[in-house]
């Protein structure tokens, strides 16, 4: 049976930085901000996402892998070439940090999935979450922890500024940053429980504890999603890929979904709209994300910030021209963006949705 | 006369210091224990069920019913009901009959089950501060959705939902027939549906008149019997049930004493008064799974779809069944647990066969999921609800809503005496005896009934808040919330919940 694991818990920061015109940001924006939030982590894990990282190989999927061993390594790559077509693989650039003495051995992937490997309808995205879940619960040692197109995450076991040049994120540029520092309070940290989570070009870093995780879990395992990692939010990662990507739902219906408005709200609402938002609850109540949180997803067209509905963990907003700031303190975003345009802290469950402009 | 060798299990006894000779004692017991004997009220002892009617109108607490410390000598082998039916059956022949769910004393395992709480890492909410949500529909929900925005901005629904079930609580009534209780007992039940926003269900009864003005708050049940069904009646309610069986008694069907059918409930049962009332133990036209697909499509048909519930007892292979009759068409499966109450069944039957709700819950939800169909029926769990943390920790396990039977009857004086079959009930529940039945006043014991359900939602409420959601359903089905004490592991991996400690 399936009910026996131990469950990671744990508290963090979080900041988001988007361009919406796509102008490409530096990683030292991003480590300075997160670095003033220190105290919500405690050295157990920190991590970056960027988007538009890769544009020379923007075609394909870039999957960062960690080892524990050359054998899982051995393994994996066998894998791999039997699945797909690999256009390159490189060492994941890192510099030697005081905190961190062992690492995983790290590697990129740039690949495409074999024509031939593509039966009965599925796509290309499709092949890749099977490959990214088979992976990670069957190839003992091996963890996909990026999987996107054009964007990677880096992410590991110390504090938020010894991750940054350990990965030597100042190195690289992106339109869409997210960075995390996390404070597990059960698990000695594991490199892969930091985030931010990925699946595809979703990418997840979050504040909080899902109190539903239990009935989220059982009902994601519902729809073939493998629940390995055993934190919240693998299992934000998991119903947004569900809902957006399999069920065709848009952004905000989703966000509706995962925090969904009190019944007395939608009682308020017009006959259609409140049909639609009670078919809502009816159906997806099982997905509702219930508990204290405030999340950040990234994904290849924009930004997503959003908190649970009774708002019992902070999150931020501040826009500056086109860029856009999310974070969970006023403060970090001051600490690169001293006068914002606007700064406001969103309502309880209503998201904030930025998209780049093509 | 013959005496029975079995010797009786309570001592009604009377302060005659005490007794002020007013009477009412003997005009309040059903079960005529007591007579007049010209300066004092004599006891006929063997007649006492031990309800507690006497003793609640007695004017001077002149009353006391004791346990009868003379019965025989029993041991942890041979216990004084193993004898006792031994005593009665060589006597009669028969089957020795009972009312209520079973009293022995099997494990019951949400007493072995504790619920969660948050500290520090999570916060706890408080219901009395922020919205806490109870609202449950019942019914096949799509396993996705398809909406579109309007040109100004707003949702509109594409799918087409299938008929649901509103209720503002988990919570229904279990069904409880008229003929099994009396009409007063049913009109508290629908009193206290319409209040609270849920639902009671006629059982194998028909449906009484007076009950129409209730009927958005009832489900129609058709059981083997057939009783009052007819097309008004399956379109009386808000969803139809078909009875398949009851956890007291699975596998056996229902028998309703000629003495329980006055013309009232002749009548809204359609059979001559003062028969029998007998349920074949199968339904003559359900002797396979391909049956029920034609009988639950053929009552769709009669209703213009409205939602369909499948009544079982938990048996066995209850998971394969529930799969089956959810493939089936059901919208709703109501799993019936062995402790679940009767008015009338077998002794031997209702001790003896079955399983405990728990387990079937557990291994139903947990099959329904593993088939990709959880979302196809809402789950219906009942047979031993006795309070909002055995709810509470069965909607954990798995059910949608829970249903009361027992507990909603303990509102209206109920003692749980056991006697229902007799039709004999001194507080006017379960007898159909006009001068016993107007003794239940609708009204006044709705209000009961009422403050009670208010009371399990207050209290459901407060554990949610102390689980840190704010919606029941992010407790359905979340078994990570429960811990199991005592639990062997076995049993923890049945119900796919942790011990304590992990």
């Amino acid at each position: 049976m399936n009910h026996n694991y131990e469950k990671d818990i744990s508290g963090c920061g979080l900041i988001g930085i988007i361009n919406k015109k796509k102008q490409r940001l530096g990683g030292e924006f991003v480590k300075k901000s997160l670095c003033l939030m220190n105290d919500r982590g405690n050295g157990l894990g920190a991590g970056f996402a960027a988007y538009g990282l890769y544009p020379e190989l923007s075609d394909h999927y870039a999957l960062h892998v960690m080892y524990d061993d050359p054998t899982s390594q051995r393994d994996f790559e066998e894998f791999l070439k039997e699945n797909y077509d690999v256009e390159k693989i490189e060492e994941i650039p890192t510099k030697p940090v005081p905190s961190i003495t062992i690492s995983p051995l790290l590697m990129r992937y740039f690949v495409k999935p074999h024509k031939k490997m593509l039966v009965g309808g599925m796509t290309e995205d499709d092949f890749v979450v099977r490959t990214v879940m088979q992976v990670n619960s069957e190839i003992a040692g091996a963890y996909v922890f990026s999987s996107g197109k054009n964007m990677g995450v880096f992410k590991g076991v110390s504090n938020p500024r010894e991750i940054a040049d350990f990965f030597r994120i100042e190195e690289y540029e992106g339109y869409i940053w997210t960075g995390h520092t996390r404070f597990p309070t059960n698990t000695p940290g594991w490199w892969g429980g930091a985030h931010p989570f990925t699946l595809l070009d979703w990418s997840i870093v979050h504040n909080g504890e899902i109190s539903s995780y239990g009935i989220n879990k059982r009902y994601l395992e519902m729809y073939g999603y493998k629940l390995t990692l055993l934190t919240d939010t693998e299992v934000v990662a998991y119903t947004l890929d569900l809902l957006i990507r399999k069920h065709g739902l848009d952004i905000s219906t989703a966000c509706k979904v995962l925090a969904a408005p009190f019944w007395k709200d939608v009682e308020r609402m017009d006959e259609g709209e409140k049909d639609a938002m009670t078919a809502l609850r009816m159906t997806y109540g099982s997905a509702l994300l219930n508990g204290p949180f405030s999340l950040l997803f990234g994904h290849r067209k924009g930004l997503v910030g959003i908190n649970d509905r009774i708002k019992l963990r902070p999150l931020v907003v501040a826009t500056k021209g086109d860029v856009v700031f999310m974070s969970s303190e006023e403060s970090s975003i001051r600490e690169i963006c001293p006068k914002p345009d606007r700064a406001w802290a969103p309502r309880a469950g209503e998201p904030v949705i930025v998209e780049l402009e093509d | 006369m013959f005496n029975s060798l079995a010797p009786p299990e309570y001592l009604a006894t009377i302060d005659t210091d005490k007794c002020i000779r007013c009477k009412r004692c003997i005009q309040n017991c059903g079960w005529s224990t007591y007579s007049w004997g010209g300066d004092r009220v004599l006891i006929e002892t063997t007649k006492c069920v031990k309800c507690l009617r006497c003793y609640h109108y007695c004017p001077v607490e002149a009353i006391d019913i004791l346990d009868n410390a003379t019965r025989f000598k029993s041991n942890a082998n041979w216990s004084y009901m193993n004898i006792r039916n031994i005593k009665r059956q060589a006597e009669t022949g028969g089957m020795p009959i009972t009312g209520m769910g079973s009293d022995l004393p099997y494990p019951v395992l949400f007493d072995h089950l504790l619920l969660d709480a948050c500290q520090v890492t999570n916060p706890s909410i408080d219901p009395l501060r922020e919205p806490m949500e109870l609202r449950t529909y019942l019914g096949k929900k799509p396993s996705k959705l398809e909406v579109e925005k309007t040109p100004d901005g707003k949702l509109k629904l594409k799918t087409e939902m299938p008929p649901q079930l509103k209720l503002e609580l988990p919570f229904t009534f279990s069904p409880m027939s008229f003929g099994s209780i009396s009409l007063n007992a049913q009109k508290v039940l629908a009193m206290a549906a319409k209040e609270c926003g849920i639902v009671m269900n006629t059982g194998e009864g028909g449906l009484h008149e007076d009950l129409l003005p209730y009927k958005d708050h009832i489900m129609v049940q058709v059981a083997s019997g057939r009783f009052g069904v007819n097309p008004d009646y399956l379109n009386a309610g808000v969803a139809c049930e078909i009875k398949i069986g009851q956890g007291a008694k699975p596998g056996i069907g229902g028998h309703l004493p000629g003495e329980k059918i006055p013309l009232q409930v002749a009548k809204t049962r359609m059979i001559p008064v003062g028969t029998d009332a007998l349920s074949p133990a199968p339904q003559h036209d359900i002797y396979s799974i391909e049956d029920l697909r034609q009988l639950i499509y053929a009552i769709k048909e009669a209703t213009n779809y409205k939602p369909v519930s499948i009544k079982i007892a938990t048996v066995h292979n209850v998971a394969p069944i529930v799969s089956g009759i959810v493939r089936a068409g059901a919208d709703i499966v109501y799993l019936d647990g062995f402790r679940g109450g009767t008015g009338a069944a077998p002794n031997i039957i209702r001790d003896h066969l079955g399983i405990p709700i728990e387990h079937a819950l557990a291994a139903v939800d947990d099959r329904l999921r593993q088939e990709g169909i959880r979302n196809e029926a809402s789950i219906i769990a009942a047979g031993g609800i006795r309070s909002s943390a055995d709810a509470a920790k069965a909607i954990a396990l798995g059910a949608d809503a829970v249903a009361m039977g027992t507990a909603a009857l303990v509102t209206m004086g109920c003692t749980v005496c056991g006697k229902c079959y007799t039709g004999n009930c001194s507080w006017g529940i379960t007898t159909q005896r006009p001068e016993l039945t107007v003794r239940l006043d609708p009204e006044i014991f709705a209000e009961r009934l009422i403050n009670l359900i208010r009371a399990w939602s207050h209290e459901l409420q407060e554990i949610l808040g102390a689980l840190g959601v704010n919606a029941i359903e992010s407790l359905r089905g979340s078994r990570e919330r429960l811990r199991g004490v005592g639990l062997d592991e076995q049993t923890l991996d049945i119900l796919g919940v942790k011990p304590a400690g992990r």
